[in-house]
């Protein structure tokens, strides 16, 4: 298969209001994807509707040529999807080991036997998922910092934690939500190469939605422009910086707001 | 002194707070029920005490905003506050002279009044009322500006004081027979309360330790692993002596509140799994036990002689029943929002109650009279058995219940699953996108906790030997409740930690048993407000690394301020 | 979250259906049975009929304190039965005062006044202080933390007045004006039901009014739709949450009148059972909605008083009155699981509350 995911006129009503209008977007095996646009346009809903939250009224969505329309979040996260929230969703008061370990859940299998009567089998999976899980810190730079509740963590760690956690569920595909948000400009860098390595060395396909025009332009491959719910533009870079509609939609709604700032949206 | 750093509008509300709530709590009852029981003997009850606290309370709390470090306007903020408290007891008690307020408030009887002027004419009753109220009000403000360390050696010294004066005659009846300890005992408290001198003595020594260890380096001295182990295991064998022993040592009387208290840790920690550990509030706990104790009494209660078995053959069943009333009620109910989830389990509670009650039920369930001539448990092989009937022989039954299920909270804590559930309580709709199905994770937590509340019904009944629908009321549920949350939700030491002082206390403290609830109410409230993760908080596990490798806060790692 | 026919149906769906459909056989079965029997003559039944409307119109008047304070801050406020109970506790003090100096008879209309305004401010003061002391301070707690705060002020209230006036009974005086019954074509008709089901609607409207039409009601809309936005407009939302307790702890007051009319005999305890009883009605009603409220009550009071004779009395269960209790819960139960949210009430989603 080529394509990971695919979302075939994928509609999502609220009430009157379209939030997504038969958006069709195509992600390439191993590729870094954007989506961006105005704050409402859609964004974040069309995530939801991958991972399962929401259910599409029309169209439907194909993971590796799978159609998950419809299916409850737990289930499109055993098949794949990993994610990350744009205002950082840990859990707070566990520590940050436990929360890649929650992370892991899909691959262990231990229950309430197991749980209660420790026998070999459970042993050694909590070995390995704990092994695993020490990587994965040490991955994403927070060695040392393992045992501290993640509501005690710096921002910044926070949003890398967050990201190991959807690592540790071995995702094909990893939806990013605005990963650089209330970012510095060293840090935001820090995150654009990270995300880099994550698919060079994890072969992992990565799409995300992002507000940062230079963080967009740097590292995506194929950049897809939703406004109102639709799909406004799709190209490379530097397509996308000379399309018309996609400076209209942004400028035209008066400044330059979309482009730099922005990061309070729903 | 400057008069702009005196705050007249702090002083003023404080003051009337403190004396308000002291007026509540005298119309309450709570200062004239206590009004015989001394903490120092002949020097000051507990129920002058309930009066003075407030006064106290809101001194303090009207210094703690005063930002003046000036000590004269600290003695007068002090004062005036307490001052004011003591003005509003004065108007009360006015009041009560003029208008009959026993007409409405049953407990504002002469003997109140008598009490709040200190027993003399109400003219010197009520000047005396003043200035100790003013006197406190000083005290506590000169008390503020104390250095931290003289402080903290003071006020540990009074609560020890408070206590141990509370508990006087409680650990006179343990102490009176051994030996020299109980002449030491006689020295040291009275009739009520601690002797004065006894009261002095150890507030010396508890506050000159505290002052004492307080100066001195916090480091640990680490013992090697090895001896850590052999320190470990000598403990634990000396908490189990102390246990198997411990009715032996306590006596009838002390073990059947033993057995009450054990009970309550029993089914604490089994709501601990659902509202702790998976955030679930059950408010329904109630029920399993009911189903757990009623399952026990239908099949072995001869007077019924449906089937006349023996505990431990009705025991499994019990335990079925439980479980599969826990599943059918958790199936359609956990999808549900959590305040929700409150009040179905509440109403399922009242329903198993009020069927049990009812006429319709009654061949089977005994209606009102309950069921009565349940079979005790019998242990041993043989020739070898002992019918569990006392109290204290009762004591081990419980003992076993708790280690039971203790450990099965333990490993289910530190386990896969007790990671879901905790993930589950954190934020439900990121662990269900982490791939976790929370229907059959939540009914687990809810399965697990009605199989445990369903042991506790089973050990109640082997316990009271009859069992009535009254003994299952809503008020069983929200003890339970109150003891995990007083102790620290989701925290297992907790569990032992709150039970012991919500329902070892007030058995205890015989006068105390009346206001019960209302104290468990305002802990509630007080807990939420105050200390959320309760008295005994959860800890977690260090996963990464070991405690002592862990690096000290504050190492160079790039942090950002972000929302 | 959003369930499509789309996703898959679960075991625990189907688990749920089957308890609903038996309920409903046993239900439809013991009604048809009871009424083949011909054991109540339709002038019984409208006697029922009657009772459950004067339940429903107490129910009414509690059940706006919850939904009130459920549509502006999103709890359960548990101690709502504590203030319900505190208004009447209180009253009846003034009302055996007023029965002793023989005023109460001499001037009933003016009594009942007296004393529904007592118990209204004490209710209503209860109200505004659980607010401001357990409510207010965890504002922005996680949503369990108020509950629980809400149940231990609850216990606390029970226990204070309990303290107060005591662990007794204490016992209403009967008006003599309202002794008796109208009789109309063989059917008969209390007065104090009349007057309890009279005044339920009369101040149920005054209510809606209050929240339709006034400022402050206005205001108290625009709050439970949006706090953000309605405090940019200028209005202070600290003040627009306390006249909601306020309101709701005065309705509750003036249901405690017209419950002691029906049942004269008060205490501290008396609070717990009508409370959840108001809360089932709300939220079969749909919690959050003013109208919703009282129609919920209503069917909840008529249900409560018509259900055991009709439902059960068929299937041969004995004292089947006993069970109105356990009905009122049940309903309860169900509404939560099928349809919870209410009659009237919108969808409310589960990813925003």
């Amino acid at each position: 298969m080529e394509n990971v995911l695919v979302s075939n006129k994928v509609t999502k009503r609220f009430g009157g209001l379209e939030a997504l209008g038969r958006v069709e977007i195509e992600v390439r095996k191993g590729a870094i994807q954007s989506i961006i646009g105005p704050n409402g346009a859609g964004k974040t809903t069309f995530f939801n509707c991958v991972t399962g939250f929401y259910t599409p009224e029309e169209g439907e969505i194909l993971l590796n040529g799978r159609n998950i329309t419809g299916l409850s979040p737990d289930r499109v996260t055993r098949l794949g999807v990993a994610r990350t929230y744009q205002n950082i969703r840990l859990f707070k008061n566990m520590t940050a080991v436990e929360n890649i370990l929650v992370g892991m859940h899909p691959h262990l299998k231990s229950w309430l036997f197991g749980a209660i009567f420790r026998d070999p089998r459970t042993m050694r999976e909590e070995q390995t998922a704990l092994a695993e899980a020490r990587r994965m810190l040490e991955f994403v730079g927070l060695k040392g910092r393992g045992d501290m509740l993640a509501t005690n963590l710096p921002y910044g760690e926070q949003r890398r934690l967050e990201i190991a956690r959807a690592l540790a569920s071995r995702p094909h595909l990893l939806l990013l939500d605005e990963p650089t948000a209330g970012m510095n400009p060293s840090e935001t860098q820090e995150m654009v190469h990270f995300i880099r390595r994550l698919r060079d060395e994890l072969g992992i396909t990565i799409l995300i939605i992002e507000h940062q025009m230079r963080v967009v332009m740097s590292i995506s491959e194929k950049i897809t422009v939703l406004d109102f719910g639709q799909k406004i533009s799709e190209g490379t870079p530097a397509e996308i910086q000379k399309d018309e509609r996609v400076i209209e939609a942004y400028l035209g709604r008066g400044a330059a707001s979309g482009l730099g700032e922005a990061r309070a949206q729903g | 002194m400057s008069t702009k750093d005196f705050d007249w509008k702090l002083v003023l509300r404080s003051g009337l707070l403190g004396g308000a709530i002291a007026i509540l709590l005298s119309l309450i009852g709570i200062v004239t029920g206590f009004n015989e029981t001394y903490i120092i003997y002949k020097v000051i009850t507990f129920g002058e005490l309930l009066v003075l606290g407030p006064i106290l309370a809101f001194s303090f709390a009207a210094l703690r905003r005063t930002s003046s470090s000036d000590s004269g306007v600290r003695f007068t903020t002090g004062a005036l506050a307490g001052l004011t408290s003591g003005l509003v007891l004065l108007a009360f008690v006015g009041i009560g002279q003029v208008i009959n307020l026993r007409a409405v408030f049953v407990n504002a009887s002469p003997d109140l009044y008598a009490m709040l002027s200190y027993n003399q004419s109400l003219p010197i009753g009520m000047l005396l009322r003043l200035l100790v109220s003013g006197l406190v009000g000083l005290i506590v403000a000169g008390f503020t500006l104390l250095p931290t360390r003289l402080k903290q050696a003071l006020g540990q010294g009074l609560i020890y004081v408070i206590l141990i004066g509370l508990m006087g005659r409680l650990i006179g009846t343990v102490m009176t027979n051994w030996g020299f300890v109980s002449l030491l005992f006689e020295w040291m408290f009275a009739s009520s309360g601690m002797s004065f001198l006894g009261a002095i003595v150890l507030f010396l020594l508890v506050g000159g330790l505290a002052y004492w260890r307080a100066g001195r380096p916090k480091v640990k001295p680490r013992l090697e692993p090895k001896k850590q182990q052999t320190v470990r295991w000598a403990t634990l064998a000396g908490v189990g002596l102390v246990l198997i022993f411990l009715p032996n040592i306590l006596g009838l009387w002390f073990s059947e509140i033993l057995d009450n208290v054990g009970l309550f840790i029993l089914m604490g920690l089994g709501l601990n799994i659902v509202v702790g550990f998976a955030g679930l509030l059950d408010l329904g706990y109630v029920a399993f036990y009911a189903i757990g104790a009623y399952t026990i009494g239908v099949l072995t209660s001869p007077e019924l002689g449906f089937f006349n078995l023996t505990f431990w053959q009705a025991f499994p069943f019990a335990l079925i029943v439980a479980l599969i009333a826990g599943v059918l009620l958790g199936l359609p109910i956990l999808k549900m929002r959590g305040d929700y989830l409150a009040i179905v389990t509440l109403g399922f509670g009242e329903i198993i109650r009020l069927l049990a009650l009812s006429d319709w039920l009654k061949p089977w369930l005994g209606g009102t009279q309950g069921i009565q001539r349940i079979e005790r448990p019998v242990i041993g092989l043989g020739n070898f058995t002992i019918e569990l009937i006392s109290q204290q022989q009762l004591y081990y039954l419980i003992l076993a219940g708790i280690i039971l299920v203790a450990f099965i909270a333990f490993r289910l804590r530190d386990s896969r699953l007790g990671r879901t559930w905790m993930a589950l309580r954190e934020d439900e709709d990121v662990a269900v996108a982490m791939g976790i199905n929370h229907v059959a994770t939540k009914l687990t937590a809810f399965a697990m906790g009605a199989l445990f509340s369903g042991i506790g019904g089973t050990i109640f009944a082997a316990k009271i030997g009859s069992i009535y629908p009254s003994s299952f009321q809503f008020l069983v549920s929200i003890n339970i409740l109150s003891l995990i949350i007083v102790g620290g939700i989701g925290s297992i030491p907790g569990v032992f930690v709150g039970a012991l002082a919500l329902m070892g206390l007030p058995e205890l403290l015989r006068e105390f048993a009346e206001y019960r609830y209302l104290f468990y109410g305002a802990a509630l409230v007080a807990m939420m407000l105050y200390k959320p993760e309760g008295l005994w908080p959860e800890a977690r596990l260090k996963l990464e690394l070991h405690e002592d490798e862990i690096p000290p806060p504050g190492d160079p790692v790039p942090s950002t301020e972000g929302s | 979250m959003f369930r499509t026919a789309r996703q898959r149906i679960t075991f625990s769906d189907i688990m749920v259906w089957v308890i609903g459909l038996s309920i409903a056989v046993v239900v439809v079965w013991g009604t048809i049975s009871t009424l083949q029997s011909g054991k109540y003559s339709a002038e019984s039944w409208f006697d029922l009929v009657i009772k459950g409307l004067a339940l429903g119109g107490v129910y009414a008047l509690i059940a706006m304190g919850y939904t009130l304070v459920y549509g502006i801050l999103r709890m359960i406020n548990f101690a709502h039965s504590e203030v319900f109970m505190s208004g009447p506790f209180t009253a009846v003090f003034l009302a055996q005062a007023l029965n002793e100096s023989g005023f109460l008879n001499r001037q009933p209309l003016l009594s009942i006044l007296a004393i529904a305004v007592v118990s209204m401010l004490v209710s209503m003061t209860i109200a505004i202080l659980v607010e401001r002391v357990a409510y207010r301070p965890l504002r922005n707690a996680p949503r369990l933390v108020p509950l629980i705060t809400a149940i231990g002020a609850s216990f606390f209230l029970q226990y204070t007045f309990r303290g107060f006036y005591g662990s007794g009974f204490e016992a209403y005086p009967t008006i003599e004006t309202l002794n008796g019954s109208w009789v109309f074509g063989g059917v008969q008709l209390f007065k104090t039901q009349a007057v309890v089901i009279i005044s339920a609607f009369l101040m149920m409207f005054l209510l809606y009014a209050i929240v339709m039409w006034s400022k402050l009601g206005k205001a108290m809309r625009a709050v439970s739709e949006d706090k953000e936005a309605a405090a940019l407009m200028g209005i202070d939302v600290d003040k627009i949450i306390v006249f909601t307790f306020a309101l709701g702890g005065a309705a509750a007051g003036a249901g405690g009148v017209l419950y002691i009319l029906q049942f004269p005999v008060v205490h501290f305890y008396m609070g717990f059972i009508p409370g959840l009883k108001a809360f089932t009605a709300a939220v079969l009603g749909g919690i959050g909605n003013v109208p919703g409220a009282f129609l919920g009550s209503m069917v909840l009071g008529l249900l409560e008083s018509v259900g055991p004779n009709l439902f059960l009395d068929g299937l041969g269960i004995p004292t089947a009155s006993q069970l109105k209790d356990a009905i009122a819960f049940i309903i309860l139960v169900f509404i939560l699981i099928f349809r919870p949210s209410g009659i009237l009430g919108e969808r409310l989603t589960k990813s925003k509350a």
